[in-house]
């Protein structure tokens, strides 16, 4: 499994069941640079157990809109289509761990 | 532009310029996040008349100062660093929309500047942004604010147009409100309310804490060891940002004791493997 990416298709039936985390992000964006690895490393630790997902901003600013993304990157944490945390700007590993509670 | 280094500074003032060429001096590959030598405090200092051996005004001593760093072997970035952070063997650091990694880290930003606006910190990613290369494109066709000066906060301007957002520009002075329900959406700008969609604050540096998420302060000034160490693995500090006396010698003498231990903490990684 690698870092999954999210599109208008997918987006709600891949989050609607388990613990997700999804990355707001654009390419235009150089902290969500910085972010990327943070999340590569992330699923290789626990994508088991959390799916890891990126969504670009860019391609989908509907759903940007719809979660208040405002600012980016937005790191947001689903368990079971329902959102459970939310944090703006670049976090660590351990940051996103404690948002997935 | 991107790249990896051994050691990356943030900061061009005297701390991290005297960090920069102890760390060549050292045979590490050095990169240098720096602002125009003119934005230093040092440099509006009418005369320095306590740093051994040398004497002029602080335009001249920075000017100096930054020509030896141009002539060195360290990269300069121009720019405004947005966020450090560990990223388990190395330190990352994003700048405008670059991103640059680093085994050690030194943050040499100089004196810690304090919110400038009421609303700012409780705000900030929503409706409040400090990077206007990020956030700008979310929004496109709507009115913004910039507050802030400089050639950085200048080109951020321009960018903000061409992407066809209506921008309201303010300086850096004057007395700042935000205000908002669950986001902001009013400026309020020496008793004047202005609308917008997005507010960017575009200071030439960013505290210590929004800079590198977890460091250990105190009132703004980083905590350090006197070998310049901070709470954080692989990042160090230097200079007036780790507080009182802001002195030229001060500065200079921590950039080389900051640099001189992450030259050792980069060996000790390299032995490790």
């Amino acid at each position: 499994m690698s870092v999954m990416h999210l599109t208008k298709d997918n987006f709600d039936s891949v989050t609607s069941s388990g613990l997700v985390i999804v990355d707001f992000w654009a390419e235009w964006c150089g902290p969500c640079r910085m972010q990327g690895p943070i999340l590569d490393q992330l699923e290789e630790e626990i994508g088991s157990k959390v799916k890891v997902c990126k969504l670009n901003v860019d391609d989908h600013p509907d759903i940007a809109q719809r979660f208040g993304v405002f600012s980016i990157p937005t790191l947001i944490a689903f368990r079971d289509g329902k959102q459970i945390s939310k944090a703006v700007g670049v976090q660590s590993k351990e940051q996103l761990i404690a948002m997935l509670g | 532009m991107s790249g990896k280094f051994d050691i990356l500074i943030v900061g061009g003032g005297p701390a991290g310029i005297s960090a920069a060429l102890t760390a060549l001096n050292r045979g590490k590959s050095v990169g240098v996040i720096a602002n125009p030598p003119s934005s230093s405090k040092l440099y509006l200092a009418e005369e320095v008349t306590n740093y051994p051996g040398i004497s002029g005004s602080g335009s001249e001593i920075m000017e100096a100062m930054h020509r030896q760093l141009v002539d060195s072997a360290a990269t300069i970035i121009e720019g405004r660093a947005l966020s450090v952070m560990p990223l388990g063997s190395t330190v990352g650091a994003a700048v405008g929309n670059d991103f640059f990694e680093a085994s050690a880290v030194i943050v040499a930003t100089g004196i810690s500047r304090r919110p400038i606006c009421a609303g700012e910190s409780s705000f900030l990613g929503r409706g409040v942004s400090y990077c206007a290369t990020c956030d700008g494109m979310l929004y496109r066709g709507k009115t913004v604010a910039v507050i802030g000066e400089g050639a950085e906060a200048e080109s951020d301007i321009r960018f903000l147009r061409d992407i066809g957002c209506e921008v309201l520009t303010f300086s850096g002075k004057g007395k700042f409100d935000i205000r908002g329900d669950t986001r902001a959406d009013t400026l309020i700008v020496n008793g004047k309310e202005y609308k917008t969609d997005c507010i960017f604050i575009l200071k030439e540096t960013l505290s210590a804490e929004s800079l590198v998420p977890g460091i250990e302060t105190e009132r703004g000034i980083i905590k350090t060891t006197r070998a310049g160490e901070t709470n954080i693995k692989g990042v160090f500090a230097a200079g007036d940002c780790t507080g009182a006396p802001y002195q030229l010698a001060k500065a200079a003498g921590e950039g080389n004791v900051a640099a001189l231990t992450a030259c050792e903490y980069i060996n000790s990684l390299t032995k490790e493997k």
